[in-house]
């Protein structure tokens, strides 16, 4: 069964279909790739799942649950966490300050979700330690490197526990050692429970970590299927080369 | 570690003690009636810090809800047939709940909008409400003016009550930014003023958490109102609903530190007095304005941070010098 | 009815005053992201300008224009430079405030120097008028008209005709991409904060004649030109005039058909409709103002 559903969607950004018709099927448990040639759509299918823009027309299914019309801050609540291209974090809260941020609760009632402040304490400072970003805790976000901002963003959306992560280029302007750790990392979070799904341009880096790939070309799926099926797969050749 | 706590916290007290013993100490009027207007400003500046300075959100408007306080209280009074004495203030979170329905319809439209253009509703707003103040003339009086009861103190003694009335607003004010401060609700709001986007990524309800901040700094503006309009006994719509205390609690806030929970009360330690000794001087001609003017924009071009994270940064700087750099500190 | 009538007129026309003030102020906007709370004060400057130039010297106030218009050009040009500029790290909020505070400077030194007296500017064709149909029309509000339109058809010319108008417009739809492609967005900034104030003088003439002022008129003017430019969607300078024709017209109507007591306040209940409706104005892109 699957985790995350999406049917029929479509957006226009005035006269150029961002999304076309597009249906994709999430399964649970995995990390799953969603690939495509630049300017396929697959942000703005990233953007429509979480909220931050409206759909034109289809339907989004999470854990048998319909999204329609649900703010960013829900779709988080009931469970989709994301991250964004360019590693986005809090640059005037601490490192630390910055995975106490996250909040799953509705409305005003995470206005006085305060129980647990310690063990929320302790559980990032354990997050801190196995991205091994655990010595600049007390540094502002906005003094770290690019690296440790990506490792933060994944820590800090990890925090309040989402079933589905959506990631936007987790391996982007990172350096091949640190490439590594974050494969690493997400393959023990994936074990623990939570299901990735990941749009990337390094492909190699896909290969390795994917157990599904989705191929989206021109706002719709045009493949999916296990990495080396889809890799020979006529169709994706063509979207890539420009047929 | 330790004896650095231990310190604030004596230095605390000691800031308190001279606070709640201060009549006593300088019991002329002169004095106790800068100390009132000086406590006034410390919980306006203290109030408005919990939106302006958290949420980054810049209302240059809350002079309209201090009116609002104001006309609700002594509207109240007038109603009610209230006497002067001890038995006003007892109103004053009446009129802060008044005012905290007021700025929850008022933000309800006002957030929807971001930055730049919730900075030109904020002030629309307050001129809205100084219309409607010299407009419903059978309600407010217009511009001839309300009169709350007069209070019954004479001499030496006329200020003391306000100014512990004043100073317990301040103190609610303080108690609640420290509170959200530390709370899960203050991260949330600071995240907001970092980057509202990413914040609604990680599920902050941001337009809940806005919403509720505007509403507490807004009820607590209110209530303060209330007591100063109480204090004057008279009120017209200019003189409440001024832009002028709108703006002072800001620059106050700027010049103290902007997000932090001491910057609000010392910047209006510092400027409030200096306004009062520059109005007491340079009133009547309007050069009071322009040295306002000048001091306002001497804050802005050379301590845009304030004085309390200015202050900090250079303190963390020396002891950061001993333990070697920090790992990774280039971005 | 004709009451009715004469009112949109007076309104159109007057309209266009505030289109030419509300212009200056959405194009600094426009190209600086910062809102020049200062923009009323600057208008009642200009206007105190040419009162002391009719009064001292007897000027013309619409021939005092061709002096004040370029003092206040540079006037305005030197304040970006040393107020304005400056600023780096949270621009937005700080330029609002250093901008309240240029007002209240100049509104305390206008103060200093005429008291806080209301006063007028007079001219022969601010009384004398002209018969259209069944009501008539004073000249001052044909000719304001006239200058405003004469005015605002030479920021147009420059901004689509001219080199210098392209940098102009480039650096209001992108700052950081104009400055790539090596235009120099201070010197633009400038210039335009200039222009801004070049419009407030010629406003302020109008406004002198057509209304009593002292120094603390900034405080109305300020507020009815922020509503007219979030009106027409901030700047946008098509919106920012069209939204000033429909304001005045809507509150010369309400001042005729209420009372004059309340011809202020639809300014803002069509401001709190619009910003249910429609919260980018009506003319506003979209603007994604943090992303």
């Amino acid at each position: 069964m699957s985790l995350l559903q999406v049917d029929h969607l479509s957006k226009r950004f005035g006269g150029v279909v961002a999304v076309d018709d597009c249906t994709l099927s999430i399964p649970a448990g995995g990390i799953t790739g969603l690939i495509g040639p630049n300017g396929s759509g697959k942000t703005t299918i990233f953007n429509l799942i979480t909220g931050f823009i409206a759909k034109d027309e289809g339907q989004i299914t999470f854990k048998s649950q319909r999204l329609d019309g649900l703010g960013p801050d829900s779709v988080y609540e009931r469970g989709i966490g994301r991250t964004f291209q360019l590693a986005r974090i809090f640059p005037r809260l601490t490192a630390l300050e910055n995975l106490l941020v996250p909040i799953r609760r509705k409305g005003l009632r995470a206005l006085f979700s305060r129980a647990g402040w310690s063990h929320e304490r302790s559980k990032a400072m354990e997050m801190l330690e196995f991205l091994e970003i655990a010595q600049v805790a007390d540094a502002l976000g906005g003094s770290l490197s690019y690296g440790q901002r990506k490792l933060l963003e994944l820590g800090a959306v990890m925090m309040a526990e989402p079933e589905l992560v959506l990631l936007d280029e987790p391996a982007g302007g990172v350096n091949p050692a640190l490439l590594e750790r974050i494969a690493d990392r997400l393959r023990t979070l994936n074990e623990r429970g939570t299901s990735f799904l990941i749009v990337e341009h390094n492909m190699s880096f896909v290969m390795n970590l994917c157990s599904e790939v989705i191929v989206v070309h021109r706002g719709r799926q045009i493949a999916s299927g296990k990495p080396d099926a889809v890799r020979s797969d006529p169709a994706v050749l063509d979207a890539y080369l420009g047929a | 570690m330790y004896d650095r706590r231990v310190l604030m916290l004596l230095g605390l007290v000691a800031v308190l003690a001279v606070a709640l013993l201060l009549p006593a100490i300088a019991p002329d009027s002169a004095t106790t009636n800068i100390a009132v207007f000086t406590v006034m400003y410390v919980g306006l500046a203290t109030a408005w810090n919990i939106m302006g300075g958290y949420t980054g959100y810049i209302s240059l408007g809350h002079a309209g809800f201090f009116g609002f306080g104001s006309y609700a209280l002594g509207l109240l009074l007038a109603k009610l047939g209230v006497a002067g004495g001890y038995e006003p203030f007892l109103f004053v979170p009446v009129a802060g709940v008044l005012t905290a329905v007021l700025a929850a319809v008022v933000g309800w439209f006002a957030l929807r909008t971001r930055a730049a253009t919730f900075v030109i509703v904020t002030i629309a707003f307050m001129f809205m409400l100084q219309l409607l103040a010299e407009n419903l003339t059978s309600l407010t009086g217009g511009g001839a003016g309300l009169a709350f009861p007069n209070p019954p103190w004479r001499g030496g003694f006329f200020n003391i009550p306000f100014y512990y009335a004043m100073l317990a607003l301040a103190l609610v004010g303080l108690a609640a930014s420290w509170w959200i401060r530390r709370s899960k609700f203050g991260l949330g709001l600071l995240a907001i003023r970092d980057d509202e986007d990413k914040a609604l990524a990680v599920g902050v309800p941001a337009g809940a958490f806005k919403l509720t901040a505007f509403v507490i700094s807004a009820a607590l503006v209110g209530m303060i109102g209330g007591v100063y309009g109480y204090y004057v006994t008279f009120i017209y719509p200019q003189f409440v609903v001024d832009p002028l205390i709108g703006i002072s609690m800001v620059l106050m806030v700027f010049l103290g530190g902007l997000g932090t929970l001491w910057g609000p009360v010392l910047g209006a330690l510092i400027l409030e007095p200096a306004q009062l000794w520059l109005a007491y001087n340079y009133g009547v001609s309007r050069l009071y304005l322009v040295l306002y003017s000048a001091v306002f924009l001497l804050v802005i071009l050379f301590m845009p941070r304030g004085i309390i994270p200015s202050a900090s940064e250079l303190i963390a700087r020396r002891r950061a010098r001993a333990p070697a750099t920090r790992a990774g500190a280039t971005p | 009815m004709i009451l009715v009538l004469e009112a949109a007129v007076l309104g159109v026309l007057t309209g266009g005053v505030y289109a030419l003030m509300a212009s200056g102020l959405t194009l600094i906007f426009g190209v600086m992201r910062i809102i020049n709370v200062g923009h009323g004060a600057l208008v009642v400057l200009g206007a105190y300008l040419s009162f002391v130039l009719w009064r001292n010297l007897n000027i013309d106030p619409f021939v005092s224009l061709v002096v004040t218009m370029p003092v206040m050009f540079v006037l305005g040009v030197i304040l970006q430079v040393v107020f304005i500029r400056p600023l780096k790290a949270d621009r937005e909020a700080l330029s609002v405030l250093v901008t309240y505070a240029l007002a209240l400077g100049i509104e305390g030194l206008l103060g200093f120097f005429f008291t806080s007296n209301y006063v007028q500017i007079t001219a022969w064709y601010d009384t004398a008028s002209f018969p259209i149909g069944n009501f008539r029309i004073t000249y001052v509000y044909i000719y304001g008209f006239l200058l405003c339109l004469a005015i605002l058809g030479a920021i147009f010319l420059m901004l689509y005709r001219t080199t210098f108008g392209g940098a102009i417009r480039a650096t209001m739809l992108n700052r950081t991409a104009a400055q790539l492609v090596g235009i120099d967005v201070d010197r633009v900034s400038a210039v335009a904060f200039g222009i801004g104030m070049a419009t407030a003088a010629a406003g302020g003439v109008v406004f002198g004649i057509t209304n009593t002022f002292n120094p603390g008129s900034h405080y109305d003017l300020i507020s009815r030109l922020l509503t007219i430019i979030v009106l027409g969607g901030l700047g946008s300078l098509r919106g920012a005039i069209i939204a000033a024709l429909i304001m005045l017209v809507i509150e010369d109507i309400t001042a005729v058909l209420i009372s004059p007591v309340w011809a202020d306040f639809v300014f803002f209940v069509v401001l709190v409709v619009v910003l249910l409706v429609r919260p980018q104005g009506l003319f506003g892109l979209r603007v994604r103002e943090r992303l």
